[in-house]
């Protein structure tokens, strides 16, 4: 009950409550579209690339006096350019493109970290961007939360279809004359910008395992995308609000907490039989 | 000879992955409506290319291929294609009513959810494959020769004119096969069927045309088919036996 109190006291648990909850929507339905494509690797080297974003923007506030170099926007260009490559990259050949993405997630990686050496006071931002800071989370990073969720359920209930089609049968979806190169890049940017909305509540190093844990999960037992998606929505909001709950209790780093969290609900999901 | 329009048309066709060795050469031959062709040939010989070209996902070096008198990527939505099963994902959270209904995407299509018309097509498609009933069940509770079904009832719910299946007996144990023959024999009723196949086995009494490829490209009518052509393809590695088939 101490930690209800305190959410009633503390407008900045308000906000990271509110940032789970909002964030972990967008996880559960991209993360699905990310788990049944298998490129989660591809989230992963996003979810790295965008270190060099923030990095670069940081940079030029603090040296340069860029005012509006905000981390935000670095964040975001990072993780599309890293989307625009990776999606060019599969469609000339698909043989070198585990490559590529490796190449995105340790450069992307490497140019942040040589921006932020740059940067004066530069070890507390690099921990808050490797592991999340949910206490940090601002009003204007909420609003842009939900402006992501509502893109994304527009795309997936509009989409539906086209979507699971590229999923399941990339092949068969391009031979019924379906635009398989822009649906894929629609995806690839969908997962771009959740990636860099996930970065303030678990960080860059634990993304990729709330984009993909729930999902995972889900899948064992729903026999439909739909359901998947919908189970994925209600297991991440779970494991954010959980994670703040217990790492607040026990005053553990919250990203950590909730990523663990995912973690033995998957192991456990994966003993229990499947059932679908 | 039959006078019925051509379905496939391949003139002069030449294919190579890396510009310096042809997968396939000179490849000429047309197909007529109503026809069931078998496309038969040793592994790497090019059987799966000549499909690809045929579908318009490889572009030829030199030569043309026309389907129903168009370049393959415009009569699209008259082809219904079948791949290797290997492709997909068995695992996929989906129904068979979901995957058959793939089947009914097109460009252009309302976005949102599937027609009433769409759906019943899907049903029907079930039907036909001895599936309904299924609809509901999860793609991956299926046998391999129900989910064989299931992408072959998704190759037809758009009602193709033209059937392009590539290695649809893989993995099946032989009375599934037969069985899973004996549906296309009667979809070939009015559908156009060609087929790539590794198993010279069933190369059996309802295919007419047997296309063969080993870089270049014979077709022959079954009934000419004989132990000489098969050891030229195949590189006399094959025993060649005779079979009465009796239905």
């Amino acid at each position: 009950m101490e930690f209800l109190n305190a959410v009633l006291r503390f407008d900045f648990l308000q906000n990271a409550l509110l940032a789970g909850v909002l964030g972990g929507l967008a996880a559960g339905l991209v993360g699905t579209w990310v788990v049944v494509r298998r490129t989660s690797s591809v989230a992963g080297a996003m979810a790295h690339c965008v270190l060099a974003g923030l990095g670069a923007a940081r940079w030029l506030q603090e040296v340069h006096g860029v005012s509006w170099a905000d981390p935000m926007l670095g964040a975001t260009a990072a993780a599309l350019i890293a989307a625009a490559l990776i999606a060019t990259s599969t469609r000339q050949s698909s043989e070198r493109e585990d490559t590529l993405i490796a190449a995105i997630w340790a450069v992307g990686m490497a140019i942040g970290l040589l921006f932020i050496a740059g940067t004066p006071g530069y070890t507390e931002d690099l921990m808050s961007y490797l592991f999340g800071n949910i206490l940090l989370v601002r009003g204007g990073e909420l609003w842009l939360m939900a402006l992501l969720d509502l893109v994304v359920i527009g795309v997936a209930v509009g989409w539906y279809a086209e979507l699971q089609g590229i999923c399941f049968d990339e092949e068969f979806a391009r031979l019924r004359g379906l635009p398989v190169n822009r649906l894929a890049l629609l995806l690839h940017t969908l997962t771009a910008l959740t990636v860099v909305l996930l970065v303030s509540v678990v960080g860059i190093v634990l993304v990729i395992a709330l984009l993909t844990l729930p999902a995972a999960v889900a899948g064992r037992f729903t026999r439909t995308l739909s359901g998947t998606m919908i189970l994925a929505v209600v297991l991440s909001m779970i494991f954010t609000t959980s994670g703040l709950w217990v790492s607040f209790s026990f005053d553990l780093p919250a990203g950590a907490t909730t990523i663990v969290l995912a973690g033995v609900a998957y192991l456990a999901a994966r003993i229990i039989p499947r059932r679908a | 000879m039959t006078h019925a329009a051509p379905v496939i048309e391949v003139e002069e066709l030449s294919f190579s992955y890396d510009g310096h060795h042809p997968t396939l050469e000179n490849v000429n031959f047309t197909l007529a409506a109503g026809d069931f062709a078998s496309i038969i040939g040793p592994n790497g010989g090019g059987k799966t290319t000549l499909l690809k070209l045929i579908l318009g996902m490889l572009k030829p070096r030199s030569g043309r291929v026309r389907v129903f008198g168009e370049s393959p990527d415009r009569v699209l939505s008259r082809i219904g294609t079948m791949p290797q099963h290997t492709v997909i994902d068995s695992q996929f959270p989906i129904r068979v009513i979901d995957v058959v209904l793939m089947g009914c995407l097109r460009p252009g299509r309302k976005l949102g959810a599937f027609s009433r018309a769409d759906r019943q097509a899907a049903r029907d498609a079930l039907e036909r494959v001895g599936l309904l009933g299924l609809e509901h069940r999860a793609y991956s509770a299926l046998s391999g020769g129900q989910r064989q079904r299931v992408l072959l009832a998704r190759a037809i719910a758009p009602n193709p004119d033209l059937l392009m299946l590539d290695e649809p007996e893989a993995g099946l144990d032989r009375k599934i096969e037969q069985d899973f023959f004996d549906l296309l024999e009667e979809l070939n009723r009015d559908t156009t069927v060609v087929l790539v196949s590794h198993d010279l086995g069933f190369v059996a009494s309802f295919v007419r045309t047997v296309i063969c490829v080993h870089t270049t490209v014979d077709v022959h009518p079954t009934s000419h088919l004989d132990g000489t052509m098969i050891q030229d393809l195949y590189g006399g590695e094959v025993q060649v036996v005779h079979h009465d088939r009796h239905l």
